[in-house]
């Protein structure tokens, strides 16, 4: 069944990617929650917060990135949700195909979903004045990040939406990871924060990695953020795979 | 053994429950080669349940079955090889066109000319016009022929239909009975399920019975009908239906 594991999760890729060509509302609505935000946060409360940086866009953006990608994979969770109830799924796993192909069709497209609205959201960053001086070389530790973060947050989704008992709720899971980037460095600097909160903002996975991706942009030295946010992207990745895969073992037994 | 080579499915003492609910209780049966086997049972018989089981969808929890001479339990992969289903509810792909439907099967079934392969099927199931929408806009009955439309791709030896006619019009029914036939000439194993004893009675070859777990009877129509104490027919002036045999052999209990 191996032989035919690229093949099979090609064509279930292209079937996916067609669900979304078909409902392109889902990237703009994906993209326009985040792009409302920064609009938000730059023209309103901008003004209010000092983060020691020129630009509030600039020291915005990863944030907002992160913020697309967790809005982005309930749509993830919804079509496998959709797929499980609709009974195409059953379809899929009666043919002779190779089984994790299912579950690999709909990273896939997420990971190419996501991409497209992190464009639209970075196009609009760049109109209201985004600027970075990245070279080739940062923009790629970026895009490998912003990959790798989508993955593993994907993963969650899977695990959200075969386990999930009604539409709302798989998208439910989505809902915490928005927020998560408000209790980070991602909109306020963590100093000015109490005691308490402060601690857990520093130690959450999003303060690193919007560290990190907010020093490529500026051409800073990442220091040890990048360790610390490829630790956690690829520690959330593994374990979120691992219990989506024996979740799907267990669901197609 | 030449009983058992000619049979395609091979169920024996097959056993399962969901949670305390037993729905299996050892079930047996043989389906021969390019037969129509047609199993009957009221609502939560457990047919569905034979069927996913069958299909490599479900592990049983006792018993053995084979279709197509592979152990389900064992050897999946090469169970699902051999048969196709279409399930007691459409499965389709609401936001995909008929023909992409169709294409994405052949692709899964990793077969030379899927395009070729739509067009016929639709052309087949008088889906032709229909076949560039989107099936979100098509009719229940229009959706089912679809659905067998796709099981039929790839010719596998064995096809399981379960209640393949809930839902369609007289004359969509007609048309998928006249493919199940067509495929058992074609040498095509089919195993249906159904609730509609008109059905059994004109397409099987062979009718079981499942009830309380069992298979209670198992047998060609004429045998079937033989079942029934002969006074009655005298009393009622004509051949007993199936239906009259469901229900006697049944009973009251529901
Ligand atoms: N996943 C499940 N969990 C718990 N109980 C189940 C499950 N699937 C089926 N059952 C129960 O098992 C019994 C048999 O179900 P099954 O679907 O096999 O019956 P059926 O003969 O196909 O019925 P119908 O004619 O209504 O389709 C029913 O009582 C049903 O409620
Ligand atoms: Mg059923």
């Amino acid at each position: 069944m191996a032989t035919h594991l690229f093949g099979d999760t090609a064509v279930l890729t292209g079937r996916s990617l067609r669900h979304i060509t078909r409902s392109p509302d889902t990237i703009i609505t994906t993209a326009l929650m985040p792009i409302a935000m920064m609009l938000l946060f730059v023209y309103v409360f901008g003004g209010a917060i000092d983060t020691g940086s020129a630009s509030y866009v600039n020291y915005l953006l990863p944030g907002i990135l992160l913020i697309t990608i967790a809005s982005g994979v309930a749509y993830t969770a919804f079509r496998l949700f959709t797929d499980l109830q609709s009974g195409i799924f059953e379809r899929f796993q009666s043919l002779p195909i190779a089984r994790s192909g299912v579950l690999w069709g709909h990273v896939l497209t997420s990971l190419v979903a996501n991409l497209i609205s992190l464009v639209i959201v970075v196009g609009v960053a760049l109109l209201m004045g985004f600027r970075t001086g990245a070279g080739v070389a940062a923009w790629l530790a970026v895009a490998g990040i912003l990959v790798l973060f989508t993955l593993a947050v994907t993963w969650l989704a899977v695990v959200a939406g075969l386990s999930a008992k009604s539409v709302d709720g798989a998208s439910a899971f989505s809902y915490p990871l928005i927020f998560l980037p408000f209790l980070s460095s991602a909109f306020v600097p963590t100093e000015t924060m109490p005691g308490p909160v402060r601690a857990f903002a520093e130690n959450q996975p999003v303060t690193s990695i919007v560290n990190t991706i907010r020093a490529l942009f500026a051409e800073q030295p990442v220091g040890s953020d990048i360790w610390i946010a490829l630790a956690w992207c690829v520690g959330l990745l593994l374990a979120a795979y691992a219990f989506a895969v024996a979740l799907y073992r267990r669901k197609i037994s | 053994m030449a009983m058992t080579t000619q049979s395609v499915i091979q169920v024996q003492g097959l056993e399962k429950s969901y949670k305390e609910l037993k729905v299996l209780r050892g079930v047996d049966f043989d389906v021969r080669r390019g037969t129509i086997f047609a199993l009957l049972g009221s609502n939560g018989a457990g047919k569905t349940t034979v069927v996913r089981i069958l299909s490599t969808l479900l592990r049983a929890d006792a018993g053995t079955a084979t279709v197509n001479g592979f152990d389900v339990a064992t050897q999946p992969d090469k169970v699902r090889e051999s048969f196709s289903l279409t399930g007691q509810f459409a499965a389709v792909d609401e936001i995909l066109s008929g023909r992409e439907n169709l294409v994405l099967v052949a692709k899964l079934r990793h077969l030379d000319e899927p395009g070729k392969i739509a067009d016929e099927l639709l052309a087949r199931f008088s889906l032709t016009e229909a076949g560039g929408r989107r099936v979100a806009t098509y009719s229940g009955g229009m959706r089912r022929r679809l659905d067998i439309a796709m099981s039929l791709i790839g010719n596998p030896p064995v096809i399981f239909l379960d209640e393949p006619t809930t839902g369609l019009d007289p004359q969509a029914r007609i048309e998928v009975w006249n493919s199940v036939k067509e495929l058992a000439e074609h040498g095509t194993t089919v195993l249906l399920t159904t609730q509609y004893l008109d059905e059994a009675e004109k397409l099987a070859d062979r009718i079981a019975i499942l009830h309380q777990g069992h298979i209670i009877v198992n047998g060609t129509l004429a045998e079937l009908k033989q079942l029934l104490p002969p006074a009655k027919v005298e009393y009622v002036e004509k051949q007993p239906t199936l239906e009259d045999v469901f229900l006697t052999l049944v009973g009251t209990d529901k």
